[in-house]
C-alpha cells in the first residue's frame, strides 16, 4: 500500500488559470534563506510566483492551474532542508490583518492631516506675535479645519466606535476620554474659528490620534505576528491521517479533511491525529501526552484511541468519532472553559489605569469651568480653558505607556525563543511566585532516549543503529539517533510486534523485545537498575546487548529549577504519571513538593487551593490532560511539542529542547512590567505639571502639542530600555 | 501675500500626493512582510529565473 498525499483541500483559485497555495515553512530565519527558497522553488517549471514572507515565516508560491502537484514543492523544500506544511488561514487571523491595516491607513491619514496642520499652525503662532491680519488668521483657520475635521473623522474610527460600544453598555474605556477629547476639542475650535479667535486647537486634536493610533497598532501588530507563528507551528504540527479511500487504497489527508466514520490507518511509530475506535488490528499505545502516563496501553478491537496518542507496535485500522471533537476533547474543553471563564476577571494594568483616570480627567475639566465661572470669568472662557484641559491631560502618554512596552519585550522574548499569546501574559508572568511543572513532555523530552549508551561498545551500538533504521518504532528510532547511524543495512526485514531483523556476514542480528532476542535475562537485569526504561535487546550471533530507553529530563531542567527557586519561585511537580517515575525525577532535579498520579479535574483543584493561599501560580504543561490547569493557572506556559489545545490555551509557548525559556520569560516580564509602571507614572507625573499650567488658563496651541508630543516620546524612549536590557542579560 | 492662495494648496496638494501613494502601497502589500522587505533591499539580485546550470540540474533530478 503506497500512500499518496493530497493536499487539494489547501490550494486555492487564483485567477487567470493560476493555482495558490501558502506553505508554513519551518527554520526561515534569515535573508539567505529567503533566496534559497525563493530560487529554489521558482526553478521548478510552471511556477510563476515564489514569495518569502519572512515575518509570518510562510511561502507563497502561485502555478499553471493543473502543472503541478503541491506535493512536489513540499518535497522541493526537504531537499533544501527546510519543512513545510500547506497552510490555511484561519478565520481570526484574517480578521486582525484586515484590523491591522485598517490601523495602518487610519494613522497614515492622520499622520498627513497632523504634518500639513502644523504646516498652517506655525505661521498663526508666529503671527499672533508680530504682524499678521485676522484675515489671514482666519484663512488658516478654516483651511485648518478643512484638513483636521475629514481626517478626524475617518481616523478616529477605531476609538469613536470603541466607545460608543462602551457607553452603550454603560461601561467607561480608555476610548471614552479619548473621544469626549478630541470631538470637544475640534467643536470648540470650529466656534472659536467662526467668532475670529486667536487660537484653535485643531493641531492638537489631530496630534493625539496620531500618536494614539500608533500605540493602537503596536498593541495590534504584536498580537498579529504573534499569531501568525502560532499558527504556522500548529500548521508544522503536521497533522495528517492516513485515510482509506477504497477498500485497500490509502492517501494522506490533513486533518481537516477526515469526517466522523472514516477509515484510518495507524501505523506504527505514528502519532494519531483523531479520536476513534480501533476495528482491526492489535498494538500497544503510548497515551503520555493525553493521560501524562508513560507505561503502554495494549489496544486491540474495540479499543478507544485518542488524538495525540502515539502508537507502538502494530498497524491499527480506526473508525474515526471525531476529527476535532470527541468525547474526551469535549470533556477537557468543558474544564477549559470553565477555567478560562474564571481567569478572564483579571484586569490589565491598562484598563486599571484608565479606569481611575477617566473619572479624574473629567471631573479636573469641569471644575475648572465652574472654577473660572465662579471667579468672574465669562462662560465663553471657562470653557476654552476647560477644554485646554481635556487636551493637554490627553491619554496619550497613557496610552503609547503599555503596548510600546509589550511590543519591545515581545520582541525580544521572540529571540529567546517564547512566544506571547497576548499582550496582557506579561503583567502576569510577572507577578509568579510558585511554578507548578508536568512530567512527562515538560520536564522530560517527548522524544526516547537511549540511558545506557556508555555501557555499550561503539562497534556494536553503530550496527544496531543501521539495523534501527529499518524500523518505525519510536523505540527503534531512539536507538538509531544516539548511534548517529545514516545508512540502513541491506535486506532487514520488520517482524510485527517483535523487532527487525537482518543478515551480516553470515550472521543474523536482531533488533528488538529481549524475548525476540534471547536476552530476557540480561534485559531484567539492566531493569532492576533503571525500573522507568523499557528495554530493547540486541543480539549478533551469541553476543547479546541491552539498551535502556526512556524519556531524558530537559538537559538544563536541574539549572533551571535552581534558578527559579534563586528567584524566590516555589517549584512543583504535579504529574499524572504513576509515583516511582515522578518520585526519581523529583529527586533528581532536587524538587521536594511533588504529587502523582493526579487527574485533570485534581491539578486544577490544586491550582485553586495554591491561589487561596494568596500564591500566583504558574502552569508549566504540554499535554491535552493538562490544558484545563493551563488555563486555570495565573498564567501558562507550553512546550512546542505539546498537544495542539494545550499549546492553545498557553498564554507562552516556548521552543526548542533546553527548559532556560522559562526563566528568561519570568525575567523579561518582570522588567517589562517595570518599564510599564515607569512609564504610567511618566504619564502621571506630566500631568501634575501640565495639568496646573492648563487651568490657570495661559496654555496656547502651541504649549499644549509640544507638552504632549514630549511626554508621548519620553515614554517611547523608555519602552525600548526593555529590549536592551534583555541583550545585556543574554 | 497673495502668493499664499497659490502656495498653500500646492503643498497641500503634495502632500496628498504622498497621503495617496501611502494608501497605494499599504494596499499593494508592501507592508505584509517587513522584516523581509529590509533584507530584500541588500540582497545581491533579485531572485533569479535563469539559474546557474550547476544549481538548477539538481533540482530537475
Amino acid at each position: 500500500m503506497q500512500a499518496t498525499r493530497d493536499f487539494s483541500h489547501y490550494v486555492k483559485d487564483a485567477g487567470s488559470g493560476l493555482s495558490h497555495i501558502d506553505l508554513a515553512v519551518e527554520g526561515v530565519s534569515c535573508a539567505g534563506c529567503m533566496s534559497k527558497i525563493e530560487r529554489g522553488l521558482s526553478a521548478i517549471p510552471d511556477v510563476t510566483l515564489a514569495r518569502v514572507n519572512l515575518t509570518d515565516r510562510r511561502v507563497a508560491l502561485e502555478w499553471k492551474q493543473g502543472a503541478l502537484d503541491p506535493a512536489r514543492f513540499i518535497d522541493r523544500l526537504a531537499e533544501l532542508g527546510y519543512k513545510a506544511y500547506p497552510f490555511e488561514t484561519a478565520g481570526a487571523e484574517a480578521a486582525e490583518a484586515e484590523q491591522s491595516r485598517f490601523l495602518l491607513r487610519c494613522l497614515g491619514v492622520a499622520a498627513f492631516a497632523t504634518m500639513n496642520v502644523m504646516m498652517l499652525s506655525i505661521p498663526v503662532w508666529s503671527g499672533n506675535v508680530s504682524d499678521m491680519i485676522p484675515e489671514q488668521r482666519d484663512f488658516f483657520h478654516w483651511l485648518s479645519a478643512l484638513i483636521a475635521l475629514p481626517a478626524a473623522a475617518y481616523a478616529g474610527q477605531p476609538f469613536f466606535k470603541s466607545a460608543w460600544s462602551a457607553l452603550r453598555t454603560g461601561n467607561v474605556n480608555m476610548d471614552v476620554p479619548i473621544s469626549i477629547g478630541v470631538i470637544l476639542a475640534l467643536g470648540m475650535s470650529l466656534v472659536e474659528t467662526a467668532n475670529h479667535a486667536e487660537h484653535a486647537y485643531f493641531d492638537a486634536a489631530i496630534m493625539l490620534l496620531t500618536f494614539l493610533l500608533v500605540g493602537r497598532y503596536l498593541d495590534q501588530s504584536m498580537r498579529r505576528r504573534t499569531r501568525a507563528v502560532a499558527g504556522n507551528l500548529a500548521a508544522l504540527k503536521a497533522e495528517t491521517a492516513t485515510k482509506f479511500v477504497g477498500a485497500d487504497e490509502i492517501t494522506v489527508v490533513p486533518v481537516a479533511a477526515i469526517d466522523p466514520g472514516d477509515i484510518v490507518l495507524l501505523r506504527p511509530g505514528e502519532r494519531c491525529a483523531v479520536d476513534g475506535t480501533v476495528i482491526e488490528g492489535r498494538s500497544e499505545i503510548d497515551q503520555s501526552l493525553i493521560t501524562g502516563e508513560t507505561r503502554h496501553v495494549a489496544a486491540e478491537q474495540g479499543t478507544a484511541v485518542y488524538a495525540g496518542s502515539l502508537n507502538m507496535t502494530g498497524t491499527l485500522r480506526v473508525r474515526v468519532s471525531a476529527a476535532s471533537e470527541g468525547t474526551l476533547l469535549a470533556e477537557i474543553t468543558r474544564l477549559l472553559d470553565n477555567a478560562l471563564q474564571a481567569r478572564s476577571r483579571y484586569v490589565r494594568l491598562a484598563d486599571r489605569a484608565s479606569r481611575l483616570y477617566a473619572p479624574v480627567v473629567h471631573a479636573t475639566a469641569l471644575l475648572t469651568i465652574l472654577g473660572w465661572v465662579l471667579a468672574g470669568a465669562s462662560w465663553h472662557d471657562a470653557i476654552v480653558t476647560g477644554v485646554a484641559v481635556l487636551i493637554i491631560t490627553c491619554p496619550c502618554a497613557l496610552g503609547l505607556a503599555i503596548p510600546t512596552v509589550q511590543t519591545v519585550a515581545s520582541g525580544a522574548m521572540f529571540r529567546a525563543g517564547v512566544l506571547l499569546n497576548s499582550g496582557d501574559s506579561i503583567e502576569r508572568l510577572a507577578d509568579v511566585d510558585h511554578v507548578i511543572f508536568d512530567k512527562t513532555g515538560t520536564l522530560t523530552l517527548p522524544d526516547l532516549e537511549v540511558v545506557n549508551a556508555s555501557g555499550i561498545p561503539d562497534d556494536v551500538f553503530r550496527v544496531a543503529g543501521q539495523l534501527a533504521l529499518a524500523s518505525h518504532h519510536p523505540v527503534a528510532a531512539a536507538v538509531a539517533r544516539a548511534s548517529e547511524a545514516k545508512a540502513p543495512l541491506a535486506g532487514a526485514a520488520e517482524e510485527s510486534g517483535q523487532g527487525v531483523r537482518a543478515l551480516l556476514n553470515g550472521k543474523e542480528l536482531r533488533l528488538g523485545r529481549p524475548s525476540f532476542c534471547g536476552a530476557e535475562q540480561l534485559a531484567e537485569d539492566s531493569l532492576r537498575l533503571d525500573p522507568e526504561a523499557s528495554a530493547v535487546a540486541f543480539s549478533n550471533g551469541d553476543a547479546k546487548y541491552v539498551f535502556c530507553v526512556r524519556q531524558g529530563l530537559r538537559p538544563d531542567a536541574q539549572a533551571v529549577i535552581s534558578a527559579l527557586q534563586k528567584r524566590n519561585v516555589k517549584v512543583e511537580i504535579v504529574s499524572g504519571d504513576r509515583e516511582p517515575a515522578v518520585r526519581a525525577a523529583a529527586r533528581a532535579l532536587g524538587v521536594s513538593d511533588w504529587r502523582a498520579g493526579v487527574t485533570p479535574g485534581d491539578k486544577i483543584a490544586r491550582i485553586e487551593e495554591l491561589k487561596g493561599q494568596g500564591s500566583r501560580v504558574m502552569m508549566v504543561g504540554d499535554g491535552l490532560n493538562d490544558a484545563p490547569a493551563l488555563a486555570a493557572a495565573h498564567v501558562s506556559m507550553s512546550p512546542i511539542s505539546a498537544a495542539h489545545l494545550s499549546q492553545a490555551t498557553a498564554d507562552l509557548v516556548f521552543l526548542g529542547k533546553p527548559l532556560a525559556p522559562v526563566v528568561a520569560a519570568i525575567d523579561f516580564s518582570r522588567k517589562a512590567l517595570l518599564l510599564m509602571r515607569q512609564n504610567l507614572w511618566l504619564a502621571v507625573g506630566y500631568n501634575f505639571l501640565a495639568v496646573p499650567i492648563a487651568i490657570s488658563g495661559v496654555v496656547t496651541p502651541l504649549i499644549a502639542a509640544a507638552a504632549m508630543s514630549g511626554s508621548s516620546i519620553l515614554v517611547m524612549l523608555n519602552a525600548l530600555r526593555a529590549r536592551s536590557v534583555a541583550n545585556g542579560r543574554s | 501675500m497673495e502668493v499664499l492662495v497659490i502656495l498653500v494648496p500646492l503643498a497641500l496638494a503634495l502632500g496628498l500626493v504622498g497621503l495617496l501613494a501611502f494608501l497605494w502601497s499599504l494596499k499593494s502589500g508592501q507592508y505584509d512582510d517587513l522584516d523581509g522587505a529590509a533584507w530584500r533591499a541588500i540582497a545581491d539580485d533579485e531572485p533569479a529565473r535563469e539559474l546557474p546550470p550547476a544549481e538548477a540540474k539538481p533540482s530537475k533530478a
